[in-house]
């Protein structure tokens, strides 16, 4: 399969989210919320391209998820760390890849546990389809259809440069 | 080698003791109270991870602070914590120690914290709960309080962030404290280099220098230029015979007082686990001092045990 460069798509949800800030009504009270790790890397990257300073965070929703009992605490949990008040805010919420919206509902719980936001836009670089919750992005960069044991890993390079890889996990083995 | 605290996978099943805990898990300990400390400067301290699931803090000895650490972090779990002091109840009418474990199984605990006056106490209720029941530590005896060694040692990290070029005394009860025991495991399995402890002869088990630390008997010459002190709580309660001249004379020696302090390195950081006794092991201006770190520790205690419970109370489905 050819994979988009998501650094094209990285410009694509930048210009859609830049203009979402200008409008007038969205303008003064706007915050960025980045879901580790791929969400805080997109993210920063937005963020350079602001003309003016806006309040921004990272979240990571392991807390919050509905797989805990299942799976238990990931190994790896970067803390979450929202230094601004969120109360009455508009928070665009970035992520990379937006697959069952499980994600997306722990953070917008942990979201709420800040405070009340004064409403929540969901931007991702790829939907790629199989949503099991009424969740969806608002901004996406591009939608690709993948099977349920194929997954898209979004990386970047020790230059900041992001690139995306497709993992197939092999059916005839995860039935072993 | 076989370790209770590990399932078959490597991973956390019980926290009995820091002694034989892999680095990677002390890590994932520390590195995990990293989030909860955040979780306590929200509005809302409270995440939903341990919903529905139920602690029981079982204290067959009295202790109110570790007691209430343990509760506040369940709590702020979202778990439902129920409080035995078995002290003052079943056992003084003879029920043993499995009858009392059993009642509370079959009220469907899923997690015990235990505390006991016997050294193994904790060890002893892991090898007889069944497999979806987590035993946590909470000081047995002489042997081991694995919570407060993690928590002292996610202190030092926050304030030493580099451990490999660190020097750390501990100082005074050695011979009757389970947290000094559980301490130099931890730092001495973080890398931590140069651990030294200082304390009178009687207050120091015989074969100490085994677990890898430098011994010294003269605070002074112990202080000197260390990054971190640890004071150790003089346990008069567990103490029999004449171990001790007398208190005055003990603050005389071994009190950490702002003219010994001035010895180790001026950013140096003194702890204490607590409860103090003021003017036997530590003079008052220090213990409130500008280096003392003494409060931060019982903040931080609260997400190191959170953390613990977390990690613990995961993946037994």
């Amino acid at each position: 399969m050819q994979l988009p460069n998501p650094e094209t798509l990285l410009s694509d949800i930048s210009a859609k989210i830049l203009a979402q800030l200008a409008k007038p009504e969205l303008a003064e009270n706007s915050a960025l919320i980045g879901i580790h790790s791929g969400g805080v890397w997109l993210m920063q990257r937005i963020l350079s391209q602001l003309k003016s300073p806006i309040p921004y965070g990272t979240l990571d929703a392991a807390l919050y998820r509905d797989d805990y009992s299942q799976r238990g605490l990931k190994a790896e949990m970067q803390p979450s760390n929202i230094a601004f008040n969120v109360q009455d805010k508009h928070i665009i919420l970035i992520d990379d890849i937006f697959y069952t919206g499980r994600t997306t509902r722990a953070a917008m719980n942990e979201l709420f546990d800040y405070g009340r936001p004064a409403s929540i836009t969901l931007a991702v670089l790829i939907n790629r389809g199989g949503a099991q919750l009424p969740i969806s992005p608002q901004i996406v960069g591009a939608e690709i259809l993948l099977k349920p044991n194929e997954s898209l890993q979004l990386s970047q390079d020790t230059k900041g440069i992001l690139h995306l890889s497709l993992e197939i996990e092999d059916s005839k083995a995860s039935h072993v | 080698m076989y370790n209770p605290q590990l399932d078959a996978d490597g991973n956390l099943k019980h926290l009995l003791t820091i002694e034989g805990l892999p680095k990677r898990i002390l890590n994932q300990i520390l590195d995990t109270a990293e989030t909860f400390v955040g979780v306590a400067e929200r509005d809302i301290k409270k995440v939903p991870l341990l919903r529905g699931k139920t602690v029981c803090n079982i204290f067959f000895e009295n202790s109110t602070r570790t007691r209430t650490t343990f509760e506040i972090a369940a709590k702020r779990l979202s778990a439902d914590v129920l409080n035995l002091n078995v002290g003052t109840s079943s056992q003084s009418k003879g029920e043993t120690i499995l009858d009392t474990v059993d009642n509370l199984i079959a009220m469907h605990a899923d997690m015990f914290v235990v505390r006991h006056s016997q050294s193994g106490a904790a060890h002893f209720i892991a090898q007889h709960v069944p497999d979806n029941i987590s035993v946590i530590n909470a000081g047995d005896g002489r042997h081991a309080h694995p919570t407060q060694g993690l928590l002292d040692v996610f202190t030092i990290r926050r304030y030493k962030p580099d451990m490999h070029n660190l020097r750390v005394a501990l100082v005074g009860d050695v011979l009757h404290s389970r947290v000094a025991r559980s301490e130099i495991h931890a730092l001495t399995t973080l890398g931590v280099p140069e651990v030294r402890v200082i304390a009178p002869k009687t207050l120091l088990p015989t074969g100490i220098e085994k677990m890898g630390v430098q011994v010294f008997h003269d605070l002074r010459a112990g202080l000197k230029d260390v990054d971190v002190i640890m004071m150790l709580r003089l346990q008069n309660e567990r103490m029999s015979g004449a171990m001790l001249p007398s208190a005055q004379e003990y603050f005389k020696t071994f009190g950490l007082t702002q003219e010994k302090l001035k010895l180790a390195k001026p950013d140096a950081i003194v702890m204490h686990p607590g409860p103090m006794n003021r003017g036997v092991e530590i003079d008052s201006s220090v213990a409130d001092g500008s280096q003392s770190v003494i409060l931060p520790q019982v903040t931080y205690g609260i997400a190191v045990r959170m953390a613990v419970m977390a990690i613990l109370g995961g993946g037994n489905a």
